[in-house]
């Protein structure tokens, strides 16, 4: 376009030019001098260089004219003004510095808790932040990164030694934590490296620094984000109530600069975007690098990303028996993480590339270079450092190309950019030049001719110089020689004599101007020092001979080393494993696929009318039970022989804790904000195992670490699918409760949480719902007094906790609540009656049997263990014919697991009821299948074998409720998600590529890779608070109760 | 008279009903006693179909078909169409030291301070009392190791039957095994350091654990050096208790999963000649050949497990007892199991028979080979001649929920108790419902 410019245009646009350098704005800064005043403008001309102005746009020969610590003009013919330093850049290349879009350069960390973390501590339930400030410490959208900003050389000068010139930068710290300032990397007054005050506001999953109890899980810290959007929104109307908020006040303030949040996993990145979703925020998220696993739900989120390019190291698995306890998912991941920013370059996702998370920034060029390798484009990769963030920070017209007016932060490099032989020489910042590695600026490689002027006359060597910091000296032979250039400056020592023996070990007599390792080198005596200038290709200075007498010398240039032939560059070949969905050994690369499937000549337990039907076939089509009967028949249908064998429905499991990020939100003993939905992870190994064991549905729910928990998912085993894809679409929503010893916190020596008793916990029930009933009549109220002509608004704060007991309050969602003892359990009836809904469920429930009659006429079902007991105070009177007396009493009773374990053996647990207190066979299947469907109010779709309902079937080897029995094929809306041939192909799989990875792994290592010990990959259990087991290997049974201040 | 008689009689049944403290121990018995008709699963493999046992103080005296009976001075239980077991056996277990598990620690007697602890005894502390035991019994549990817990060595463990008035009564075999805690040869990470984003301990646990194995070695070296000396200056409690180590009249327990836990064990037996028994053993399926070479045995915890591994295939943990049986490992499989307090046994049994040992191989994982184990095998594990009568008649197959109902358990030769405080209040409430 430029050379397209008339010659009357050039010389108008050089016109303008001049004027803009001969016209700085003269103001005075406020800062006064101590000394007399030294004003420069700083314009250069960078001439014949190749100049890359952005990803589209590169001219040569071009000249590059800065003043002012701006860019004034880019481009083939400038005049170049006088008052301007020419650098002559003939063969080098001038780029856009680097933009990091996430960084906390300069800004302090804010100091944690010393002495670590005790649980054990007593509950804090409000911020400690002194000020007008809002309630939870950890919400700090007043944060600032502008005001705790402070130039660091130290931090930025690695930085700029990358190419990296301005930085986003903020306090890590918190869940929302406040603004990040965008700033140069430039060695300078503050006032002057910030470039914009105020350039994002910033959010994160981790509460941080913060000491408050709340949130003390995953799920909470959703919820206060939830809540606090709304609370911002209700802020706006000046509530007498809140006063002065500052923190809600400044949320309010950065709603209009870019949202970055920080969520690190690729899961954690869809919870960001769906909270986002639900305010209408787009998010720019903080990418973990596991996002390629999931790279299709991730660019529907719309979102740009920010990469870091943190890989895993190799594990040392050297040790077998280390190696066994590295599991597969991680290997593949230390194999496949370098594609993660090619997958997003595929997907067509937008995103910046950072250097946050990296130990040492020097690895980032290293690990760039490896994306590369791994399939990233390098045109990519520039816009991602350069045009991509700035463009997302609004900062383009200052940084990000070479544009005239833009600020002058530019890299000279000796080549392109991403060469692997390529150097930065220096770094620009607004104006200012930061040598990198300037000693490459010429090519000194050579031959010369050095001569060396002693009192007995000159003495000449060829001196032939390989690199800055070699260089091999040669007389009749080439001699031992320390050689350093560094641009500037020229040292060398040598020996001028070959000496063939072995140097004494602690030889001190020639005090040589370097420690050598004993017996290093065998040609050696007395060093020759020198020192001295280099100017162009005349190099002169002074020196020592080995007698310790004064000497000049002289190297001149002869002549240039041949160019090193680049070997060509292998072209990596790529073999990498393929992604699993899961993300697991067990994952699959394709996911199965819904099938018609006729099971034949089956015990078919209907949990119906019919009973058990005998010889009998099932036709499964479209995900539904198609038909039932003898002599099926359907040609396109897969058959499965079920001769011998039982086909029942799926059992369903109304009380586990798999399948979730976290269980348990106790920093409250009122917590129905939360909900287990917003934290499902779908990796979980247990759903597997539990499909071995016949599962097919389970009932996700919140732990009992308060009184009112939170709210529940019903999900389907269906293993692969994303966390949308495992919930049980369409049903009626369910919260949490839990009565007695964990809600007071037995366990705790020193609570001080309300309740500590249970007729506290009376009291808390009663107190949310009298809230509940207040709240309900309030907003009625204002929609009632909105509605009217001229009347003032009313405004109601919009209340999370209290929508969901509103909601039970109406017969919209329904409770489960945790019980063991009678009073509690009679207590909590009451309490539902005098508010007018109903205990749906009561789970664990083992104190039932004492008030079976009064929960027969409340109308609840019960839930609970086949025998467990004694395992704390107020299961002392458990007994393993609980089930048994519900059910005669007639109420509908399930078994549960609580335990990712147990949840294999349902069916065994079923059993126990035919043992404790002779319950027929078919009505303890039920209590695995029919009857949580009936509590779980699905038992119209799940639950029981009937024409018309999902085909969520097991077949078993034996009578369900054998010992012996195990399940050959279990499907989920006829998708074979487990059976006895697809785990054989996973075993294999599973032994073929962990083989394959360990194998990689040790030629890493042999090849001297980088590698870390083996670290053991574990599994975390989450529990309800109310058993731990411990027979595992590495398995990290964990209540989440245990992680709130007690 | 008869209705007072009856009067009296509901009023003690009530009481009984009422208070599961009324459950007595057996008085002993030491006449005759005939099981006679069923089916006879000797405990080393051997079914006898339509079998009679003899019984004679206590003592089994004859086992087989076409026994005769003494009618005169003898019971006589018909076992008939019913399945005949030896007792079973728990291997390891804090029976009767740990009653109410969680938040009441005036109930928890099993772990006591410091690190080396192998004179301290569990039977001391056993509380025949403990509302657990009768649990135990009605599901044909009959003898169980108690055993203490914690430090690097927690101290003896002593086999107890589970009819008895207090602890003596209770001693079946007394400070029978001495328990050694391996050190983890893996860190586990720190979930609150994860949570909390801190830095996660960088100890190198090989290093730790090998330094800890070092110290162990240490005590037992000194303890044998001290064991030579025919008088000492001044007694060393510590070393006088492991004196059964060296005089092989005690065997040494090692709980140990991991694999480098357990091969630093067989260099235990090969130092020092214990007789040494694994405990845990998770992952003993890994090292069968070298367990069997070494003679070690395995008491498997806990058989209702997760994978320990993530990769593991889900059923390792059912189908490790038939490894170890391929391999000719003699191994005890044990219910650990916190909640539902070890009752399960017969059950952790079915489910290795379910995955890959014969019913009979899994019986005798918890009767023979539990009972050889821990050294009581001469006087009991099994039913043959010679043997103490520690038998129990179930209605059906034992290993199966649906039928391991247990009419009788004889002790000794004495029939014992089936009731207890979950059958009571089980009556309590069948009748507070009108039901049957």
């Amino acid at each position: 376009m430029r050379n397209l410019l008339s010659a009357a245009s050039r010389k108008w646009a050089s016109l303008v030019l001049l004027f803009l350098i001969t016209h700085p704005t003269f103001a005075q800064p406020s800062f006064p001098i101590n000394g007399v005043a030294d004003p420069r403008t700083g314009t250069y001309a960078f001439t014949h260089a190749t100049i890359v102005k952005d990803g589209q746009a590169t001219l040569s020969d071009a000249t590059l004219l800065i003043s002012e610590g701006k860019i004034i003009a880019v481009d083939n013919h400038t005049t170049i003004p006088k008052g301007a330093v020419v650098v002559d850049c003939s063969g080098k290349y001038i780029y856009p510095s680097f933009i990091d879009i996430y960084s906390d350069y300069g800004i302090p960390i804010p100091e944690r808790q010393r002495g670590g973390f005790d649980y054990r501590a007593p509950a804090q339930f409000n911020s400690n932040t002194k000020g007008a400030y809002g309630w939870n410490q950890a919400i700090k959208p007043e944060t600032n990164g502008s005001k705790i900003f402070s130039v660091d050389d130290s931090k930025a000068k690695p930085l700029r030694d990358i190419g990296f010139g301005s930085v986003l930068t903020h306090q890590k710290d918190g869940i929302a934590r406040g603004t990040g300032v965008f700033v140069s990397l430039a060695d300078d007054k503050e006032n002057l490296v910030v470039i914009k005050e105020k350039a994002s506001a910033h959010y994160s999953f981790s509460k941080g620094t913060s000491t408050q109890s709340y949130p003390s899980s995953l799920m909470g810290v959703i919820a206060l984000l939830r809540q606090t959007y709304l609370d911002a929104q209700w802020y706006k109307s000046k509530p007498n109530k809140e006063g002065v908020n500052i923190s809600l006040q400044s949320w309010l303030e950065n709603q209009n600069l870019p949202q970055i949040f920080e969520a690190n996993d690729k899961w954690n990145d869809l919870r960001a975007d769906r909270i986002g979703k639900e305010f209408g925020v787009q998010y720019i998220i903080k990418a973990g690098g596991n996002e390629y696993q999931r790279i299709e739900d991730i660019a529907a989120t719309k979102d740009a990303y920010i990469l870091s390019l943190n890989y895993p190291l190799a594990m040392d698995l050297e040790d077998p028996n280390d190696a066994r306890f590295v599991s597969l998912a991680v290997m593949k991941h230390w194999e496949l993480a370098p594609t993660n920013p090619a997958s997003f370059e595929k997907a067509g996702i937008p995103f910046c590339l950072t250097t946050a998370d990296l130990k040492d920034p020097k690895q980032f060029i290293p690990n760039l270079r490896k994306a590369f390798d791994y399939g990233l484009s390098e045109a990519r990769a520039f816009d991602a450092l350069t045009k991509t963030p700035a463009t997302l920070l609004g900062v383009y017209d200052k940084v990000g190309s070479l544009d005239p007016g833009k600020l002058a932060n530019f890299l000279i490099t000796n080549g392109p950019i991403f060469n692997e032989k390529t150097v930065i020489l220096q770094n620009w910042v607004q104006g200012k030049k930061y040598g990198v590695n300037e000693e490459e600026w010429n090519n000194i490689k050579g031959t010369y001719s050095l001569t060396l002027n002693t009192t007995s006359g000159p003495t000449t060597y060829t001196l032939n110089v390989k690199s800055a910091n070699s260089a091999s000296l040669i007389s009749k032979d080439t001699l031992t020689s320390k050689f350093n250039y560094d641009g500037k400056m020229v040292k060398m020592s040598f020996s001028p004599t070959t000496v063939k023996k072995s140097i004494p070990h602690d030889s001190t007599a020639h005090a040589p101007s370097e420690k050598r390792k004993p017996g290093s080198d065998t040609k050696t005596g007395p060093y020759i020092l020198l020192s001295g200038v280099a100017n162009g290709s005349t190099w002169s200075g002074t020196g020592e001979d080995t007698l310790g007498n004064p000497l000049t010398w002289v190297a001149n240039f002869v002549k240039a080393a041949a160019p090193a032939i680049d070997s060509e560059k292998k072209k990596m070949v790529l073999t990498l494993g393929k992604v699993l969905y899961p993300f697991s050994g067990y994952g699959w690369e394709e996911l199965p696929k819904q099938e018609t499937i006729l099971i034949k000549n089956a015990t078919v337990w209907t949990n119906e009318q019919e009973g058990r039907l005998a010889n009998t076939d099932v036709l499964v089509k479209n995900g539904k039970i198609a038909q039932i009967g003898k002599n099926l028949s359907e040609p396109s249908a897969k058959t499965i022989d079920g001769t011998g064998k039982s086909l029942t429905a799926g059992i369903i499991d109304e009380h586990s804790h798999i399948a979730a990020a976290s269980i348990n939100e106790g920093g409250q003993s009122v917590t129905s904000e939360v909900r287990i939905a917003d934290n499902l992870n779908p990796e979980d190994p247990n759903i597997y195992r539990q499909l071995a064991g016949g599962v097919t549905s389970s009932h996700i729910l919140h732990g009992s670490a308060n009184t009112i928990g939170g709210q529940t998912q019903l999900i389907k085993l269906r293993w692969g699918q994303d966390d949308e894809g495992i919930k049980f679409k369409n049903w009626d929503p369910f919260i949490k409760f839990a009565l007695g010893e964990n809600v007071k916190r037995t366990t705790s020596q020193n609570n001080n949480r309300f309740p500590d008793t249970r007729m506290g916990v009376d009291q808390v029930l009663v107190d949310a719902f009298t809230r509940a009933k207040d709240y309900e009549n309030e907003w009625a109220k204002a929609e009632a007094n909105n509605k009217k002509k001229g009347a003032k608004r009313m405004v109601v704060r919009r209340d999370l906790e209290l929508d969901a007991l509103v909601e039970i309050l109406n017969k919209k969602r329904f409770i489960t609540c945790h019980s063991y003892v009678q009073s509690e359990i009679t207590d909590l009836i009451r309490v539902a009656d005098r508010f007018g809904f109903k205990v749906n469920t009561f789970t664990h429930i083992l104190e039932g049997y004492k008030v079976a009659d009064k929960m027969k006429e409340h109308g609840s079902s019960a839930s609970t263990f086949s025998d467990w007991w004694a395992y704390k105070m107020e299961v002392q009177d458990a007994i393993a014919y609980n089930a048994t007396i519900m059910q005669k009493v007639g109420l509908n009773v399930c078994i549960n697991s609580d335990d990712a374990e147990q949840a294999r053996r349902l069916n065994q647990e079923a059993a126990k009821s035919v043992k404790y207190g002779g319950m027929s066979e078919e009505d303890a299947w039920k209590m695995v299948t029919l009857n949580p469907a009936k509590a779980l109010h699905v038992s119209d779709r799940v639950g029981s074998i009937k024409v018309g309902k999902d085909a969520d079937l097991v077949l078993w080897s034996d009578n369900p409720l054998s010992i012996y029995a195990k399940p050959l094929v279990t499907m989920v809306d006829g998708t074979i998600y487990f059976d006895t041939q697809k785990d054989l192909d996973h075993r294999k799989y599973i032994s073929e590529e962990r083989n394959r990875l360990v194998q990689k792994m040790l030629s890493e290592k042999k090849s001297g890779g980088p590698t870390r010990p083996a670290s053991p990959s574990f599994q975390i259990l989450l529990g309800c608070g109310d058993h731990e087991r411990h027979n595992g290997l590495i398995t990290l049974e964990l209540n989440d109760d245990n992680l709130i201040e007690k | 008279m008869k209705n007072i008689t009856t009067l009296f009689t509901a009023i003690c049944i009530t009481l009984i009903s009422f208070a599961q403290d009324d459950v007595y121990p057996t008085q002993p018995y030491n006449g005759k006693l005939y099981i006679t008709n069923g089916t006879v699963h000797v405990g080393n493999g051997q079914v006898i179909e339509n079998a009679t046992i003899e019984v004679n103080n206590g003592k089994i005296i004859q086992v087989g078909q076409n026994i005769a009976i003494d009618q005169n001075h003898s019971k006589l239980i018909d076992a008939k169409g019913k399945q005949v077991y030896p007792g079973l056996i728990l291997a390891e277990t804090n029976l009767g030291l740990q009653e109410i598990a969680n938040g009441v620690r005036g109930s928890n007697d099993y772990q006591e301070l410091g690190d080396l602890n192998p004179n301290i005894r569990s039977i001391v502390a056993y509380n025949t009392d403990s509302k657990i035991i009768g649990t135990l019994r009605a599901n044909g549990i009959l003898l169980a190791s108690v055993t203490p817990q914690g430090g690097s060595i927690s101290g003896s463990s002593s086999v107890v039957q589970t009819d008895a008035w207090n602890w003596e009564d209770a001693a079946y075999k007394v400070d029978g095994a001495i328990h050694l805690n391996m050190p983890s040869f893996i860190n586990i990470p720190n979930r609150f350091a994860m949570y909390f984003g801190l830095p996660q301990d960088p100890s190198d646990p090989v290093k730790q654990a090998l330094e800890k194995v070092d110290q162990l070695k240490s005590f037992f070296r000194q303890a044998n050096a001290y064991l030579e000396e025919p008088t000492h200056q001044q007694t060393n409690l510590k070393f006088e208790a492991v004196r059964g180590l060296f005089d092989k009249k005690q065997k040494l327990f090692v709980h140990a999963n991991q694999v480098k836990q357990m091969l630093v064990a067989i260099d235990f037996v090969k130092e020092f000649g214990f007789d040494v028994v694994i405990v845990g053993g998770s992952e003993s399926f890994l090292i069968a050949d070298l367990l069997k070479q070494n003679h070690i045995a395995v008491i498997l915890e806990q058989m209702h497990e997760l994978p320990a591994t993530v990769d593991d295939d889900f059923d390792q943990p059912y189908k490790t007892p038939s490894q170890l049986q391929k391999a000719g490992v003699l191994f005890a499989i044990n219910d650990s199991h916190e909640e539902s307090r070890f009752r399960n046994l017969m059950f952790e049994a079915g489910t290795a028979a379910a995955y890959g040992l014969t019913k009979e191989e899994a019986l005798e994982a918890i009767t023979l080979n539990a009972a050889k184990v821990l050294g009581i095998d001469d006087r009991t594990g099994s039913i043959e001649v010679g043997k103490d009568a520690n038998i129990i008649i179930s209605e059906g197959d034992i290993l199966d929920m649906r039928s391991s109902i247990i009419s009788n358990a004889i002790i000794q030769g004495r029939e014992v108790s089936l009731q207890n405080k979950q059958t009571q209040l089980y009556e309590r409430y069948m009748h507070k419902y009108g039901l049957k």
